[in-house]
């Protein structure tokens, strides 16, 4: 059995690594398409804050782990497959031959239409190329534009700023993370920002970058659509991103917004599987395929793929949407259903100048969806709540008096505990059965 | 033999004995506020629950860490975070449906309990007995029997009736 998985990002590796476990004689060829050793790309921002080195976002550490899982890994970028000889292309290498293929190819970023976006000095911040580019010209007091404040957008900002760079963050949206938390929240962050001595243009266009010289400082000028024009050393560019599908035009694989997948990651051709940001698979709070591109169910997709592609026939019971940020010292996070349900009820409490949030969301006595800005302690509660639904009973109305009492709520309710199983740990899911 | 903390709300008299050995143990102050273990007060029903974490099988923390600074002790099974691989990034501390990885502001990573090494502290300075370190006779299966039928039973109107939370 030769299993062959495409990409090593967290999906490819967790992938291959599971297969090894439940298959300890098949021949496994991982391949990535960036010349590293396998790394998560949502370590770059420490890497440019100073705090690790390359090697410290590596996905694995030791340097024969591969090797001594017998994993061959390889660099190749794959051209096309046929799905009917089984056989996958990549640039510059003969084919290769597969029982069983994993498709984790990720996503890219999104480059806005405007001229300008391929001048020197304007870059994306999504691999470790990307992030060296950025080092060579993030300087100290040096001024950059950030083009983009979402999740990845507002990550990024704060790597930045603790550069120690001039920055100016420009967001079409009318707020900052706008796909994450609402206008309380986002509205304490871009306050919070600004009070960091960080300029904030919400509900702006970036209509064009123009190279403006060549010598020292500020070679680039980014204009808004509000008529300003803002110098820049660095103009780097966070404006969403999309699953890397392209080559898989004409091979069989149905492709949506990312390679759709039934509950067992198969995809619409025979052995072929996708898992990760390259995928939609299901949301648990929806019951819908939805492109979830964050690292956690990166993680989820591949151990489930892996056990499904060695046979350990386990189905995908959906993801829950979730992001913690930290701006600056303010931390926020976002849970499932952030936004809630027109007819279900909410407890909120909000402290403007403490910089506090929490929001629930409930349907009917079940947690759905939370926001929280400014609160670290036991907040994987609210993930616990949701992802399990446990029925919170004379406690929601406790909760929609006094949110502040979401912990005892959870022990009051939870009681026990989740238990890992082969699939990873289990929980109940209602909040999907109830969707579909 | 695995060991694990046995916890029996029943005996807590919320004296945070606990929050303060474990502060002292891991962070070298008396601080409740950086416990790993935390006593919850249920004033209502004049009921004290010590909280820590489960040393899940197959760790929810451990598997969202983009860099694989969670890892399990081969001896005591113990989920321990490597605070040189460490970034700080958070994602545990939202993936952890228990809440019991946390983020610590001052060194910018995240802590979690960790058994103390073998020797847990709190358990050490329990008064009452209502936290104690033993042999894990149960299963996993078992534990995960016990759990459904809890969460089975949970009846919506008078959560938080029944007792324990840690328990093994
Ligand atoms: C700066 C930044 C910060 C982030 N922060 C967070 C965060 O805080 N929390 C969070 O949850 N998520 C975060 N993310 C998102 C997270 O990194 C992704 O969700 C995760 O990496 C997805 O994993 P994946 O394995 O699906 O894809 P990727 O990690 O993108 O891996 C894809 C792999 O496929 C390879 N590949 C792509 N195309 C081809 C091809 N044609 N041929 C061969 N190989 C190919 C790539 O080289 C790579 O090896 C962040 C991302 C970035 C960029």
């Amino acid at each position: 059995m030769h299993y062959v998985i495409l990409g090593a990002g967290p999906a490819g590796v967790t992938a291959a690594e599971t297969i090894r476990q439940k298959d300890r004689n098949g021949r496994i060829t991982l391949i990535g398409g960036e010349p590293e050793p396998p790394y998560s790309r949502m370590a770059i921002p420490y890497l440019l804050h100073g705090d690790i080195e390359e090697r410290g976002t590596y996905l694995r550490q030791k340097p024969d782990h591969y090797d001594s899982l017998c994993i061959e890994y390889r660099h190749g970028r794959a051209g096309g497959i046929d799905s009917r000889r089984k056989e996958l292309y990549l640039s510059g290498s003969d084919p290769v031959a597969y029982d069983k293929l994993l498709i984790a190819t990720g996503a890219s970023p999104v480059i806005p239409k405007m001229s300008g976006s391929n001048l020197d000095g304007v870059v994306n911040c999504w691999t470790l190329a990307d992030a060296r580019a950025i080092l060579k010209r993030a300087d100290k007091g040096a001024p950059v534009v950030l083009v983009g404040a979402g999740f990845i957008g507002s990550i990024v900002l704060e790597a930045l700023y603790q550069r120690g760079c001039d920055l100016t963050v420009v967001e079409i949206a009318p707020r900052m993370v706008a796909r994450m938390m609402d206008d309380t929240a986002g509205g304490m962050l871009a306050r919070w920002c600004r009070e960091k001595g960080v300029k904030v243009h919400t509900g702006t266009k970036v209509n064009a970058i123009r190279q403006t010289g060549s010598n020292g400082g500020a070679t680039l000028a980014v204009d808004l659509s509000n008529g300003q024009a803002i110098p820049a050393q660095l103009v780097v560019l966070a404006a969403g991103v999309k699953s890397n599908t392209g080559f898989l035009v004409g091979s069989g694989v149905k492709v949506n917004w990312g390679i759709q997948v039934n509950p067992f990651l198969e995809t619409s051709a025979p052995d072929v599987f996708a898992a990760g940001d390259c995928c939609e698979a299901v949301d648990i709070s929806t019951g819908k395929p939805d492109m979830l591109a964050i690292q956690p169910v990166a993680v989820e997709h591949g151990r489930l793929a892996g056990l499904n592609m060695a046979g350990t026939k386990t189905p995908h019971r959906g993801s829950l949407n979730m992001n913690v940020l930290d701006t600056m010292g303010l931390i926020s996070s976002s849970f499932g259903l952030w936004q809630g349900k027109p007819e279900g009820q909410t407890a909120k409490l909000i402290d403007e100048d403490n910089f506090k949030y929490l929001k629930l969301n409930f349907e009917g006595d079940r947690l759905i969806g939370a926001q929280s800005v400014g609160l670290t302690d036991h907040v994987g509660m609210l993930r616990g709540l949701i992802q399990t639904g446990f029925r919170l009973g004379g406690w929601k109305d406790k909760l929609i008096a006094s949110p502040e009492r979401l912990r005892e709520a959870y022990i009051a309710v939870a009681q026990g505990a989740p238990i890992g199983g082969p699939t990873g740990p289990h929980v109940n899911t209602p909040i999907a059965k109830a969707a579909a | 033999m695995l060991k694990a903390l046995v916890i029996d709300p029943g005996k807590c008299t919320g004296c945070k004995q606990c929050e303060m050995a474990c502060s002292y143990e891991n962070e070298g102050e008396f601080n409740v506020a950086k416990s790993r273990i935390r006593v919850f007060d249920f004033h209502e029903q004049g009921k004290m629950v010590p909280y820590t974490c489960t040393q899940c099988a197959e760790a929810w923390c451990q598997q969202a860490c983009p860099v694989n600074a969670i890892t399990t002790d081969p001896l005591s099974l113990v989920k321990v975070v490597h605070e040189n691989l460490c970034v700080g990034c958070k994602v545990c501390t939202i993936a952890c449906p228990f809440g019991t990885i946390n983020y610590n502001a001052s060194t910018g990573k995240v802590t979690k309990c960790d058994l103390c090494q073998g020797n847990p502290a709190c358990s050490d300075a329990c008064p009452t007995g209502a936290i104690t370190f033993q042999d894990i006779e149960q299963t996993g299966f078992d534990k995960m029997k016990v759990w459904a039928a809890q969460a089975a039973a949970g009846s919506p109107d008078a959560p938080g009736a029944k007792a324990p939370v840690a328990k093994h």
